[in-house]
Parts: C-alpha cells; structure tokens; sequence
C-alpha cells in the first residue's frame, strides 16, 4: 500500500536530485531521465485501471499529525485515477516535447527541477484524502506554477505574470482553507471520505454556505472562471511546454477537480448549482468572445482555454442538480452531465495539448506567433498542419473528432436542464443553452481563426524572422500522440467510458447506487431530429458566416472601455495597496534611531507596564532601615548624584568622569553585598572601559549642546521617568516574588561536584560552562567586530589612518 | 536600593533617547548597571556570607545573581567596546555624531 505514497513522493525526491545529478549527467540526457521517471508513473499509474473500474479503492493512511486529525492518506479512486493519469501522462508528453523545445544552453536542470515539483504536488492534491495535506500541495502547485513562469526571469513580462498568477491563485487557496476550516468545524474531520460520509449532519449547519463560497472561490481562482481567468493569458508568458501542461492540462483543472470532489457533500445546494453553473457559463462565452479578437496564438488560446474550463465548469454544477434529486430513475438523466463534463476534461486534454504544442512549433520555427504576421503556412508545415486543423476542429466540435461527442452531450445536458423546475429554473432555465449556444458559435470562430490564419492565405515572408520549415520530428511525437488520442476517443468512446469515466462517477456520486447505470453509451449519432445535432448544424453555419464577416463586426469589441477592463482594475489595485503600504511604512519607518528607540520604550511601557496595572500585582514592602549603614547610604547618594549629574554634564569629559564613579560605585556596592568576584570584574572593566572611551574621544567631537523643540524634550523626559517607574515597580514585584523554587541550593555541594571552592567560579567554570563558553565567544566576536572596523577601510573614499 | 535602580534606569532611558552617540552609549552603560544591581537585589541582599567554602560557615548569599551578573558584566563590556568603535567609525565615514544627521543615508 505505500506504493501509492511513492507515485507522491517520487517526483519530489527527482526533483531534489535533478540540481545535483546535472553535475555528473550531460545536459542533453537529462531531460531522457526526468522523462523516464513520469513515463514509468504513468505506466504505474494504469496497471491500477482494472482495479479501480471493478469498483475498488486503494487507500492508504500514514499517521502524521494526529493530534491535529490531519494523516498522509493517500486515495485513489476513479476520479483521482482520471486527473493522475492525465498529470504523468501529458508530463510524460510535455517532457519529450520540451527535450526539443528548449535550447541546451538554458538552466535545463532548474526547469525540470520544477516541472518535477509541479508534477508532485499535483499528484499529492488529487490523491490526497486529507483536506489539510490537500491544501498543502494546492498551494505548493501555485508555488511551482509560479517558477515555471517566471522561467525565463529576464523577461519583465514573464515577472510580471508570475507575480499575478501567483497572487490571485494564492488568495484563492486562502479563502479555500478558511472553508476547509469550516469544513473541519463542522464536520470534526479533516477526511473528504469522511465528510462525504455524514454530508447529513453538516449541511443544517450556519457555516455550510459560507464554506461553500469560500471553497468555490479557492476552485475558481485556480481554474480561471471569470472574474479570475485574468492570471491566465499573463501566464502565456512561460514557455510553451508549462503553457501546454499546466495551463491546459493539469493545474487549471485543479480547480475542476475539488469541485468535482465536493459535489457529493455541496452538490444539494441551489447556491453551488448557480454558482457554478453560472460562472461556468458566463465564463464559457466570456472566454470564447474575447478568444476572438486576440492577435497572439497563445493568447487566443488561453482565452480559450479558460472558456473551456467554463464549460466543464457548468457541466459539473448542472451535474450536481442529480444529487438534489436524489437517486431514481429520472434524475439517472441529470448526472449525464457530470460524465460530460469529465469526458470533455479529457478530451479538453488531450486537443488542446496539441494545439499548445503547435503553437509552441511555430514560435519556435518562425519565431513569432502573431496571426497579423503569419499565413499561408499549409505548404511549408503540413505535418503542423494537421495538428492544427484536428486539434481545433476537437475543440469546435466537429466530428469525427473526440470533442464531438462531449460538446453534443454538452447541448444535450443544457437542454435537460431547463425543463426542470426546481431551483427557480423554470424561469430562468431557457438561458442556459442560449448562452451555450452562443459561446459555441465564438468557439467555433475562433477555431477558424486558429487554422485559417495561420495557415491558410498568403505567405508574408518579410515578416517572418526565419523562413518557415517543418518542425524536427521529436517535436512532432508528442502532439501526434495526442492526435491519435482526438481521434481514437471519437470511435472507441466507450472504451474510456467504461474503464475510466465510470469509476470517476462512482465517486461524483457515492449515494447512487450502481454505477452502470450512471454510464451512459456514448454515441455519435442521435438521430436526424435530436435537437443538440441541429445546435451544431446551426453553429457551424452561423460560425462560417460569423468568421467571413469579421471584419465587419469585430469594432464591437473597441466599445468596452479599456480602463474598466478586469485587468487594469487588477494593476491598479496592485500598485494602490503598493503606494499606500509605502506610505503607511514611511511615516513610522522615519529612518531617525531616537523614534525607534522611542517605540521600543513605549513598547515596553505598554506590555509591562499595562500588565502590572492589568493585573494589580503590586507589592510593597519597605527596606528594612537597620540594615542600611551609613557608608551605603553615602554610596547611594553618589550614585544618584553622579547619575543625574551626566544629564547635566557639559563636557564629555565629565560625562565619562561621571559614569566612571557609577560604575566603581556600583563596584563597592558588589563589596557591600558580599560579592568579592563581581567586584574585581567590575572594577577591571571599568577601568577598560574609561580607558576606551578617553581613546575614543580623541577622534570623536565635543558634545555639542542639543537643540530641540521643548515637546521632545518633554516626550524623553516622559518616557524616561515612565520606564523608571515601571522597573522600580518590577523590581519591588520581583523582590516579593516566591512562587518558584529557589534552584541556588545545587551548588552548595560545589566542592564535592566541582572541586572549587569558590562557588561562584564553579557555577561559571563547570555548571554553567556552555554559557561561559558562548560568553568568550560573544567576547571574541565584539574583539573581532572592533578589530575590523578599525582596520578595514570604508568603501569610497573613507579616510582612516590607522 | 530599588529606587536607585529606577533612576538610574530613568537617566539611561534619558540618555539613549538623546542625539548624541557619546551619550547614547553611556546610557546603555548606565542601564546595564542598573540591570546589574536589579539582579542582585532580586537575589536577597546581604543574606548571607561570602560564597567561598571554608570563609566562615554559611549561610551564603546566592550565588547564582553573582555568576549571571559576572557574565553580563562582561557582555556588556563587549557591546560598549563595539559601540564605541562602531561610534569612531560612523563619524570617520560620514562626519556627524548626530543621528538626526545620519538618517536617510543615500545607500540604505
């Protein structure tokens, strides 16, 4: 069982090996090794297949803090088999592309260091079963997303997308612990099993719905529904190889995967069905529309990509209408739109890993990705081609591709839908194919614009940096692999459908009972009058006359203003929190040493002092008179004397003087209180340390007299008394104290434990000898620090004659 | 006692919030002093004998306040012997002892 540990942890122990093994490995075998070890996970990864589609799971629990109830489980059941096979597989297929992609004289090992670190944290967030250990490896995913985009960090673009990806996926994981600790409140377990298991219980409760939200938050920033897909057209800026794994294949359904996970516990909720179906929605047309005016391949792609998320978005939330409905015979209609939807997350997979990696071939064999500079590309790359061509008409829905068959489900689900009359859909409900529709239409377009404007129409060969030619057959392997996958899926369906699809289903849906039911055949054909072929009719027809009149409509999009834009609402939210922090810092931070001693001061005052008057623990007790004699008397009176005196003091020289007789004052004062050793210290250095400030005055100025405002002088004189007061009340406190006992009586045995018999030296000399020892080395240190500012000279024209 | 101890760290506390570096040094001085003494007399003052065996018969003072005091007699001696040369230096390289001069430095 702690196999399932390894699939976890292998990546993140390569990862830690991969900086060390480039010493001894030629740069052109590493990327082979770190191809090996995710090919050999995935490999791994499907002898589990026949498992898990009879219906098995595979758990395992290593007990890690159980105190907190939070253990390593790992859990493998068909949806955690579905998204793993997917992060080895496309990685295995990323890794070999990126072999070719990437020039040898790049830091090739930091970027497999962190394509490993990505792998393995997405591993660990869709087998983990602890909700905390889940939270760990989503947040170590934006981790690692971020270093991958910032690969090439010279780049500003690159920076500045890292940075915004990184913050908004951030704050979403933020908000999705918040409902993972109501989760935890309500439910007393931090097990998604577990939960799932007593959803009864939990959802009276008043945090349910605030988890909710909050949880959909952390999904929907990770996966880049609207208003949050900003991050993902910035995130463009990484190599086309990270685009291609992580922001089309696995970190982006990151967020598709804990929707999925939770819908058996949130699923009931009218909230989530809106929620999620709605963003998902709004999001799909959002995507597609602004998809079409981009110039930049990968751009437009993004775009698209976040449209499709949507779709598989509001597919799961339609799809969670089966478990308010409880399990019978009709509502068997309503989960068909969850199988859709983790039937489109592969086949989304699969065409638009393709399609990343096209473009990723015409950045690298042109050196642009601009439609504006590109055309008529058919006959210089037709191996290419076909990629495109395949890959996009997947994705617009033609057959005999594989997104066909999903994007029919996808009509079939939506107009399910709107019959039902629950959840205010009755009224309301029609919009829901509409706007499927219609995002399918800009889908459509967009589609086109990727085959046709790329390779079809006239060559510009001026534009283009580099002539154009075919791409190196390593770069072809691994999006014909996918290809094959686009193909394959459309004629044998339900193979998959069989073996992966259904065990994913038995965990969307714990409480319905037989799975096969859940399953539906899948077909191309419905029969000359189902309604979802005559949608896709309409939309290739409509799509054809949308693309040719482009021109003509696409000013509309000039009509939103710019500055209202998402993205600029995100800029300058970013640079206002940045100014007003700098603002807020720069008036306490006033770079004056005297206003941080002030706070520390008024620090102290506040917690020590407050404390005392919190607490009431003042304690008085008066000196007894008989034991103070004259001579201690006269000694306390020069302290004070002395004391005030250096506050007065003109010179420095008086200044020393006076602090000199306070410090032999206090030398006596260890001879009144039978302390003998303390007292030759004290006297030594204290004649050092005269000595040392007579020297130092030799190179330092007089004093000169200051002048400041009479408040500041009012202010120190303030705090100063303040602070003597709070120490005189600790002190008296202390005096009184006796609540511990006294631990001085160890060493009334000095002699026969450390054969002194002077019991102070044996407390420093054997007791406390470590101390003693970190003492010398204080010593030597300072002696060290004095040493090199004298000698060393200032940069820049110091002048220093020693 | 205590209340020696409290002006002095009254005086201290006085001097570290003053401009000078001189006597911002001396006040940290001063308040190890009192910090000294405060530890003494939290031990119990004059309780007892000199803690040397075989000087007279116990009872001893603590002698514990004694061996913490005589560690921090010396540590505060390395600081002020750093802090003066730290001192020197800062008004060799930039040619004011005032911190209401030093602020702001052009490579902070």
């Amino acid at each position: 069982m702690t196999v399932d540990v390894a699939i976890i942890l292998t990546p993140f122990i390569f990862a830690a090996l991969t900086p060390v093994l480039y010493r001894f490995i030629s740069k052109k075998y590493i990327g082979w090794l770190v191809l090996s070890v995710s090919f050999i996970l995935f490999l791994f990864l499907t002898t589990y297949i026949p498992r898990i589609s009879d219906g098995e799971v595979v758990a395992f629990t290593h007990e890690w803090i159980p105190s907190l109830g939070i253990h390593f489980t790992t859990y493998l059941d068909g949806l955690s088999l579905i998204f793993s096979l997917l992060i080895t597989g496309v990685g295995s297929l990323v890794i070999l592309y990126s072999i070719f992609y990437l020039s040898r004289s790049e830091q090739l090992y930091h970027f497999y260091c962190y394509l490993l670190l990505f792998m393995g944290a997405m591993l660990g967030v869709v087998l983990s079963d602890n909700l905390m250990v889940l939270y760990g490896f989503w947040e170590l995913t934006s981790v690692s997303s971020f270093l991958l985009i910032a690969y090439w960090h010279h780049r500003k673009a690159s920076r500045a997308g890292a940075r915004k990806s990184m913050i908004i996926t951030v704050a979403g994981g933020i908000s999705m612990l918040a409902g993972f600790l109501m989760l935890y409140e309500m439910s007393k377990t931090l097990s998604i099993r577990e939960i799932i298991g007593n959803v009864e219980a939990i959802q009276e409760h008043a945090l349910f719905v605030p988890a909710l939200v909050l949880i959909l938050l952390g999904a929907f920033t990770k996966s880049a529904q609207f208003p949050f897909y900003i991050w993902l057209p910035d995130a463009m800026e990484a190599p086309t190889p990270v685009s291609a794994y992580l922001h089309s294949a696995t970190m982006v359904k990151a967020g598709i995967y804990l929707v999925a996970r939770l819908t058996p516990v949130f699923g009931g909720e009218a909230l989530w069905f809106w929620l999620v179906t709605g963003v998902g929605l709004f999001t799909l047309f959002w995507g597609s529309f602004n998809a079409v005016k981009q110039v930049d391949l990968k751009a437009l792609l993004a775009f698209s990509t976040v449209s499709q998320l949507g779709l598989i978005m509001s597919l799961l939330g339609m799809g969670s209408v089966a478990v308010y409905l409880g399990n019978s015979s009709e509502t068997i209609i309503y989960t068909q739109a969850a199988f859709a939807a983790i039937f489109h997350l592969i086949n989304h997979s699969t065409f638009k890993g393709a399609l990343f990696m096209m473009v990723g071939i015409i950045d690298h064999e042109l050196g642009t990705r601009d439609i504006r500079r590109l055309g008529g590309l058919m006959s210089f790359m037709p191996l290419t081609f076909t990629i495109a061509l395949i890959g996009s008409f997947s994705m617009a829905g033609l057959p005999p591709f594989n997104g066909f068959l999903s994007k029919e489900m996808f009509f079939a689900a939506t107009l399910h839908i709107q019959e039902l009359n629950i959840f205010s859909l009755d009224s309301i409900g029609f919009l829901i194919p509409i706007v499927a529709w219609i995002a399918s239409v800009f889908t459509f377009v967009y589609c086109l614009i990727i085959v046709g404007k790329t390779f079809f129409g006239k060559v510009q060969l001026h534009l283009l940096a580099k002539h154009p030619h075919e791409a190196p057959i390593g770069m072809l392997i691994s999006p014909y692999t996918l290809i094959v996958f686009v193909v394959g899926i459309f004629f044998f369906p339900n193979l998959l459908g069989h073996y992966i699809l259904r065990p994913a289903m038995a965990s969307i849906y714990p409480t319905f009972p037989t799975t096969q039911e859940l399953t539906p055949h899948i077909h191309a054909w419905h029969g000359i009058f189902s309604p979802e072929l005559w949608m896709t009719i309409f939309v290739i027809v409509v799509g054809i006359l949308l693309y040719r009149l482009l021109k003509r409509w696409k000013p509309i999009y000039r009509a939103l203003p710019q500055n209202l834009s998402l993205n600029s609402l995100f800029n300058n939210g970013i640079s206002f929190s940045e100014s007003f922090s700098n603002r807020v810092t720069g008036r306490y931070m006033t770079g004056n040493l005297t206003d941080y001693f002030v706070y520390i001061f008024l620090a102290f005052l506040m917690i020590v002092g407050g404390y005392f008057l919190q607490t009431d623990i003042f304690s008085w007790s008066p000196v007894d008179r008989e034991s103070l004699e004259v001579f201690e008397i006269i000694l306390v009176l020069i302290m004070i004397a002395s004391s005030v005196g250096i506050l007065f003091a003109k010179s420095r020289i008086t200044t020393v003087f006076l602090s000199s007789v306070l410090g032999y004052s206090v030398a006596f004062f260890f001879i009144v209180f039978r302390a003998p050793d303390l007292a030759l210290t004290q006297l030594v250095v204290e004649s050092v340390s005269t000595v040392l400030y007579l020297i130092c005055f030799r190179h330092l100025p007089e004093i000169r007299k200051e002048i400041q405002p009479k408040w500041i002088k009012m202010r120190n004189i303030f705090i100063s008394l303040a602070v003597g007061a709070t120490v005189t009340l600790v002190g008296f406190a202390a005096l009184n104290y006796e609540k511990f006992i006294t631990i001085s009586y160890f060493f009334n045995d000095s002699y026969e434990l450390a054969g002194g018999k002077n019991i102070v030296n044996t407390i420093l000399g054997d007791f406390r000898a470590f101390d003693t020892m970190l003492e010398v080395v204080v010593l030597f240190i300072a002696g060290l620090g004095v040493y090199t500012l004298i000698k060393l000279k200032a940069k820049g024209g110091g002048t220093n004659e020693n | 006692m205590i209340i020696l101890i409290g002006i002095l760290v009254s005086v201290a506390t006085y001097l570290i919030l003053s401009r000078n570096m001189i006597r911002i040094i001396i006040g940290t001085a001063v308040l190890s002093h009192a910090v000294n003494l405060l530890i003494m007399t939290s031990g119990g003052l004059k309780t007892g004998n000199v803690p040397l065996l075989g000087h007279g018969d116990g009872p001893f003072t603590d002698a514990l306040p004694q061996a913490l005091i005589l560690t921090a007699i010396v540590i505060s001696f390395a600081t002020t012997a750093f802090l003066l040369v730290l001192a020197y230096r800062t008004y060799k390289t930039n040619g004011s002892d005032d911190f209401n001069e030093l602020r702001g430095m052009s490579d902070e």
